[in-house]
């Protein structure tokens, strides 16, 4: 949603640290939805079948197994690889001048 | 009082003893702060100088959004709709990572760079509108007294059925500890109980879930006891299939998955803590937490259906913890739930009092803010007393508030809050026209055509809510440049 709007005056410099807090933002959507369809296709994908028919896993019936253990942990162990890996450490305040030289360089892991 | 259980009430009076302790350790902050110039005190109070780290921001937010509602209502729905409900409560499962990693850095940035200590103060510095703010004050404070109190009815309710006091003591012992810690203490006292409850919460549900496992003799025969008493307890779609339809239980993810992060007092604590090492370790610990929560309450509920017969509701956990437990164990287990309704309550009547003192007093009235310290104290007493008062006998306006409390603060916030934040051509009439057509649909909806397709009432206020910001914001002039140079500038 970066669009030219708004940034007419030349002057306007955007805070280097929203390109990356965006991303992180778009993951977290991201994650989430993959979450939803998880949950959704093994849940009422293996689910709608009558009863009488279930396999089990572990004592639980496969489409909740799927949906709704194997899903949360599939997805907590997920949403620790996504900050561990994609989510930057950045400073939260004001920006210092270096701060800012550094981010603006491309930024490397900071404090 | 002659029939009260001791041994059940002891264990509760020590959890609530350390309960004050914190209260009073947090005291200290604010006392300090209340020498503070100008708004010093609010930053203190309200937001705690934005000094939680990633242990205690986990806690706090989960603690906050798993209300009474999910930790006593959700077992008994489970015990009554068995799987289909355990099913259904994983919508909830995003929201320990969603609403940090979705809200993320760019609120907590921003949050310093206008110096907000409330999401209205951030809708105040975006949208730039007096009446604005008025009315989302407006929304907070009314919605969450009718939330208060229902509440504190439920906290009450469960006192009385484990420990056996009556309803009157049960509230005046239970409301006025919730008070005062949250009085004294502010945001720092609200946070640290927080993060005791969520530790009492998690150690409590899993303790329960094991001990009902081991007494039904392992998950299979649980399983197909429960499919003995009504197949439709282990599918998907419960053994009422009208009520737990798919399109209707897809909608939790909009409603207690996603649309989470509209909650003021969800979006606060974005705002409040300490480094982005603190939000990377609140989603981790925050998703870990949920996981073990939102499975081992409403599988203990879902499976108690085999163990104890013809519950109701609110029971199934008291119940089947006292069956299963020595009371004195049973009276440190039930502080979970009680903790889930005091965690939720606590942050509620913070940012009612902050919706009346910063963002209405301060903002509007006396820009000066002097004697803030007092003038919080005072609100914050009055805010109490009318809660307390209401939960003897709840006057009809309140039921009604509450039944519309969390798709009202949803509708206000949600656009607003997310389009404010990462879209620049959001402005003030788009903001208007998405909260008056959320809240304003919502009800329409649930007085006329409750499941529109199917879905819960929340789905099709929230899409016509957006459809509405986005018209309205193309309908008029772009925002001020000036805001934007505030809020995306360095």
């Amino acid at each position: 949603m970066t669009e030219k709007i708004n940034t007419d005056d030349a002057n306007f410099v955007e805070d280097p640290r929203y390109k990356q807090c965006n991303r992180e933002a778009l993951l977290g959507l991201g994650l989430g939805i993959a979450n939803f369809i998880w949950w959704f296709a093994w849940g009422y994908g293996f689910g709608s079948q009558p009863v009488e028919g279930y396999t089990y896993i572990l004592g639980f019936p496969l489409w909740f197994f799927m949906s709704s253990i194997v899903g949360a942990i599939l997805f907590t162990v997920l949403a620790i690889i996504m900050v561990r890996k994609y989510f930057r450490d950045m400073p939260l305040g004001p920006l210092e001048e270096d701060d800012l030289k550094e981010l603006q360089e491309g930024g490397r892991e900071h404090g | 009082m002659a029939d009260a259980r001791m041994d059940v009430l002891i264990p509760l009076i020590l959890y609530f003893i350390v309960i004050y302790a914190l209260g009073f350790y947090s005291m200290r902050f604010v006392t300090r702060a209340s020498h503070r110039e100008g708004t010093g005190f609010l930053h203190e109070y309200l937001i705690g100088d934005r000094n939680m780290g990633g242990f205690v921001l986990a806690m706090t937010l989960v603690a906050t959004y798993l209300s009474a509602g999910s930790f006593i209502g959700g077992p008994g729905a489970a015990y009554a709709n068995g799987l289909s409900w355990v099913f259904l409560a994983m919508s909830q499962m995003p929201t320990g990572y969603f609403t940090l990693a979705v809200l993320g850095k760019k609120f907590a940035i921003v949050a310093r760079k206008i110096n907000a200590v409330t999401v209205t103060d951030f809708l105040k510095e975006r949208y730039d509108n007096t009446l604005l703010v008025v009315v989302v004050s407006l929304a907070v404070v009314f919605f969450f007294i009718a939330a208060m109190s229902a509440q504190f009815i439920g906290a009450a309710r469960l006192i009385q059925g484990s420990v056996g006091v009556p309803y009157e003591t049960a509230l005046a012992f239970f409301g006025i500890s919730v008070l005062i810690y949250t009085i004294i203490g502010g945001f720092r006292a609200v946070i640290l109980t927080d993060t005791l409850q969520g530790i009492v919460m998690t150690i409590g549900t899993t303790m329960v879930l094991v001990a009902v496992i081991v007494a039904g003799g392992g998950v299979p025969s649980i399983i197909q006891g429960m499919l003995e008493i009504d197949p439709g307890l282990i599918s998907p779609y419960g053994p009422n299939p009208e009520l737990t339809s798919m399109a209707w239980v897809a909608s939790f993810w909009i409603l207690v998955g996603f649309a989470i992060v509209g909650l003021p007092q969800v979006a606060t604590r974005a705002m409040g803590y300490k480094d982005s090492t603190s939000l990377k370790n609140g989603i981790i610990y925050g998703t870990v937490v949920s996981m073990i929560l939102l499975l081992g309450m409403h599988l203990l509920g879902a499976f108690g259906r085999t163990m104890v017969a013809d519950l109701t509701g609110d029971l199934v956990v008291p119940t089947v913890t006292t069956t299963l437990f020595p009371n004195w164990v049973a009276g440190i287990i039930l502080a979970g739930p009680l903790a889930a309704v005091m965690s939720t309550v606590d942050s509620q009547l913070l940012l009612a009092v902050g919706a009346i003192v910063n963002d209405i007093y301060a903002n509007l009235i006396n820009t000066k803010v002097k004697n803030t310290a007092k003038i919080t104290f005072i609100s914050s007493i009055v805010i109490g007393a009318i809660v307390f008062i209401a939960s003897f006998d709840p006057p009809e306006l309140m039921v009604w508030l509450n039944l519309y409390a969390n798709a009202g603060l949803i509708s206000t916030f949600l656009w607003p809050v997310i389009l404010g934040l990462y879209w620049k051509r959001a402005n003030t009439a788009g903001a208007f026209a998405s909260i008056v057509t959320g809240i304003g649909s919502y009800i329409a909806f649930d007085m006329y055509w409750a499941r529109p397709l199917g879905f819960h009432t929340i789905v099709l206020p929230l899409i016509l809510s957006l459809a509405a910001f986005v018209i309205a914001t193309y309908a008029t002039p772009k925002p001020d440049q000036r805001i934007i140079k505030k809020f995306w500038g360095i």
